[in-house]
């Protein structure tokens, strides 16, 4: 391993927070209102009323220009494994690979080719290929959302590959492990159904603004059912896969779990924090209560996580020292094992070189009896397996504020659109016009959670991130970082002037 | 079935399934092409816009094809993805700036309250296709010159130059092959606007488009011409049966013998482009981007063969000959190789449904009614 550069450690994560987080915002808007506007058009086809046809115009100009920038943003993340991290790409490229270059073939042609018929193909194609197309672009979009969370869940739970140590890397052995893992169909469900939420509630703002304003009123009031439809049952689905996905995490990452619920000291019966802020001065066993403010659930964490009353939940404390009563090694000692793991891979390479076959064969068994520890062979200390906890429990909280808020928004959207006393809710629809940010910002948490949950890990205990980075000088990351931070700043700018010019004109203008 | 396949089988179907990719991926830079010939064959706002529009139903299909490209690359060569990527480092990442700025582009480029203005979008375009296009030559080129990385134990790659992969545009046969694939690009962007244009009201256009496709094609012939000879004269990187990397003279001639039909595969594809050159400028047909499209495939497939094929280090390096890289020591493993092969088998399915849905748009010719449609470019 060569020397690690720390900089460029914190340079490339700084382009990878950048580039990730700034690509989100348009993605749950694709993923969403890409099934609105086939929603929208197949009224159109069934009923062949030209209001609903306006209607799908009207959002599809509004869908178009946020996909441009979303395909502009995602060509980054795709050939940033490349070349910021390239020590991962090659460690874990047999596997990680193969996900991407799925998506390529099977989503983004779909995508794009069907796109252009979607845009420009209503006077070239028939009404019935035309939906279809349009279809085939949410179809399109939500798959690629499938092959990437694929091989994010791959990256959270790893499993289906073995060590490699001739080529120092992981090899696949099993593609269907890999694809039905429970943490990536969780995934998968929870951030497309999410996302449904976000493109429902961008249908809301837009269309509250203009009830507010008594503008293009029949076209928001249509537009508001669809959406609050589709959105309600978007949520509710988003509350059920976010359950699972708690429960994935309290099976495959405890320490994120901790971590998220502020949970130092792990218990039997464990309760969960429903509403509390975080003692700010808390530090890893010093016998400070983890918080200054709290309402808890008793038992809750237990059925979250474990679905059982009285089950043991794990906290920090113990994750990092151990305890010996609940089968939990302690960090330290999963150092040892890892570092005894590095050293035997290259006592494995040196005997290779050297043409000794048998000494070859020692240190490969040596190996396999620690290879699960790989990863922590490059940790300083046990601390640092905690991932940022502050971070990870507000970003944890928001989200699960927010989403539960969507739901009864989205029932009173529905039950007044029903008593057709919409109009007349003002209060109601100045929260409407604001729900948008707030879903967007609920989805970037989400990330957040996932993310900056699971450090210090690239691959959960085997891959730290400072080890995935490629062997080049920060100045170098540095300089891409800003590049792409002033693009991006210049093309936000101009995709919300765009968007806002098109909102004001409406569906009259399109 | 394809569990029982050899490695060396698998690892070779796999170099032409990339090189298919590559190949399809030169014949679409006819939107790049199209891209840098904006503003000197469209004059006047009406002629603008039907380039754009023309060349706007299309550029995410070649878009598609680069990620793809990309994708493929890191699946079944992922040595090659986490070195090339990772050491010329600025190469690639000027080549995604360029597509970052073309891909919103389009869409933005007369929408009002744009920001940056009409011409400014333009000049986006402009730089995806020149900068672009030149930057993706260079990195081809260096699958014959090579480039300055070693690896180590761990295949951790270390780039020698500071430069980060740029030090390769001052190759003179990379820069030729670079401003080659420029030019071609822009023949080929002649052909398909020729092609895809109903020019009954913009007949100037028309004459203009023709002449920019004899005339780049002229300008591309020395270059061309520069790039051949150098490719049948220069050592090349060849390696053994135990793999150890060597400078071979006139390896990449050896190679076009060895393999006749990677030779006849260039030769054919050169004759379909004069022919596709011909049929556009000095007859007045507009099939012309049908010979030159296969005929450019034909060339970019007998480029990648010629560098990955017949014992040839596809990406080699100048400075430790045992780090270069070859389709065998840079491969996915056999079963991550077998899975791809079988999701390959959707790739006909894919160029299927892409063809469908292209004829079913081009059945009539972009005219001044597209203009007028509300979401026109």
């Amino acid at each position: 391993m060569s020397e690690i550069d720390l900089a460029t450690v914190n340079w490339a994560r700084a382009q990878f927070i950048l580039t990730a987080m700034y690509h989100w915002i348009f993605v749950p808007l694709t993923l969403g209102l890409s099934f609105l506007c086939a929603f929208f058009e197949s009224m159109y086809v069934r009923t062949g009323n030209e209001d609903w046809k306006r209607i799908t115009k009207f959002w599809m100009t509004l869908f178009g220009i946020n996909f441009a920038i979303g395909v502009a943003t995602g060509i980054i993340l795709e050939f940033q494994f490349g070349t910021n991290w390239s020590n991962y790409s090659w460690m874990v490229g047999d596997i990680f690979g193969a996900p991407l270059a799925i998506e390529g073939l099977l989503a983004f042609f779909l995508e794009a080719t069907f796109f252009a018929v979607m845009f420009f193909g209503w006077d070239r194609t028939s009404k019935g290929f035309h939906l279809f197309a349009t279809w085939m672009v949410a179809i399109g979009s939500n798959l690629s959302a499938l092959w990437i969370l694929v091989a994010n869940g791959w990256m959270q739970y790893p499993l289906g590959m073995v060590f490699n140590p001739e080529s120092a890397r992981f090899e696949m052995q099993n593609f269907g492990e890999v694809l039905f893992a429970p943490i990536a169909i969780a995934k998968f469900t929870h951030t497309t159904s999410s996302s449904f939420v976000v493109g429902s509630l961008f249908v809301i703002t837009i269309s509250s603004y203009y009830l507010l304003r008594g503008r293009h009123v029949d076209m928001a009031k249509k537009s508001i059912i669809v959406a609050s439809v589709f959105g309600l049952l978007a949520s509710l689905f988003t509350a059920f896969t976010g359950d699972e996905s708690a429960f994935n995490n309290g099976r495959f990452q405890p320490m994120k779990l901790a971590a998220y619920e502020g949970l130092f000291d792990g218990a039997k019966g464990a309760e969960i924090v429903a509403l509390g802020v975080l003692n700010s001065g808390k530090r890893l066993g010093d016998g400070q209560e983890p918080f200054a403010f709290e309402v808890s659930i008793p038992h809750g964490l237990s059925v979250l996580a474990k679905r059982e009353w009285n089950a043991f939940v794990p906290g920090i404390k113990d994750l990092v020292y151990g305890n010996e009563a609940e089968g939990i090694m302690p960090v330290a000692e999963k150092m040892k094992k890892g570092k005894a793991a590095i050293a035997d891979l290259a006592a494995i390479q040196e005997a290779g070189k050297a043409g000794d076959e048998q000494a070859k064969a020692a240190a490969l068994k040596r190996f396999r009896e620690n290879q699960d520890y790989l990863g922590f062979g490059y940790l300083d200390t046990p601390e640092e397996v905690v991932p940022p906890v502050a971070t990870t429990y507000y970003s944890f909280h928001g989200m699960v504020f927010l989403g539960s808020f969507f739901i009864l928004l989205l029932m009173l959207y529905l039950y007044f659109s029903y008593k057709e006393t919409l109009e007349d809710k003002t209060w109601l629809l100045v929260l409407g016009f604001f729900s948008f940010f707030m879903a967007l910002t609920a989805s970037e948490l989400g990330w957040v959670v996932a993310e900056v949950g699971r450090q210090p890990w690239a691959i959960q205990d085997l891959m730290p991130v400072k080890v995935a980075t490629t062997n080049i000088a920060a100045g170098h990351v540095k300089a891409t970082f800003f590049m792409f931070f002033v693009l991006f700043a210049v093309l936000l700018l101009a995709e919300i002037k765009i968007m806002l010019r098109q909102i004001k004109i409406g569906p009259e203008g399109v | 079935m394809i569990a029982n396949l050899d490695m060396v089988v698998l690892q070779q179907i796999w170099w032409i399934i990339c090189s298919v990719v590559g190949a399809l991926f030169l014949f679409l830079t006819f939107v790049q092409g199209g891209q840098t010939l904006l503003w000197q064959v469209a004059k006047g706002e009406i002629e603008r816009s039907l380039v754009i529009n023309s060349l706007g139903r299309k550029w995410e299909l070649t878009f598609t094809t680069l990620v793809l490209f990309g994708g493929a690359l890191f699946a079944a060569f992922p040595k090659f993805y986490a070195t090339s990527f990772g050491g010329a480092y600025w190469v690639w990442m000027l080549i995604l700036f360029s597509f970052i700025i073309q891909a919103v582009s389009y869409e933005y480029r007369t929408k009002p309250a744009n920001l940056l203005g009409e011409k400014v979008y333009e000049l986006f375009l402009f730089i995806n296709g020149s900068v672009g296009i030149l930057l993706i030559g260079v990195a081809v080129g260096t699958f014959f010159t090579g480039s300055n990385f070693t690896l180590n134990s761990m295949n951790q790659v270390t780039w020698t130059n500071s430069l980060r992969g740029v030090e390769g545009a001052f190759s003179f046969f990379n820069l030729s092959l670079g401003i080659f694939l420029v030019l071609n690009a822009r023949v080929l962007g002649s052909m398909y606007l020729v092609n895809n244009i109903d020019f009954t009201e913009t007949p100037d256009l028309e004459v203009r488009l023709r002449k920019a496709c004899l005339a780049n094609f002229l300008y591309s012939l020395p270059f061309l011409l520069y790039v051949l000879v150098a490719l049948l004269v220069i050592d090349g990187y060849g390696f053994d049966e135990n793999g150890v990397v060597s400078m071979v003279s006139f390896k990449y001639l050896g190679n076009l013998l060895a393999m006749p039909a990677v030779l006849g595969m260039l030769l054919v594809g050169i004759i379909l482009v004069v022919m596709g050159v011909l049929r556009t400028s000095l007859a007045s047909g507009t099939n012309g981007i049908w010979f030159g499209g296969l005929g450019t495939v034909l060339v970019g497939l007998a480029i990648f063969f010629t560098a990955g094929f017949n014992n040839t280090a596809f990406y080699p390096s100048k400075v430790d000959l045992q780090s270069s890289l070859s389709i065998y020591n840079a491969s996915s493993s056999h079963y991550t190789l077998t899975v791809m092969t079988y999701v390959a088998f959707l790739i006909p399915f894919v160029l299927g449904y892409v063809t469908y849905a292209w004829r079913q748009m081009d059945s009539r010719k972009i005219d001044m009614k597209d203009l007028a449609d509300d979401k026109a470019y």
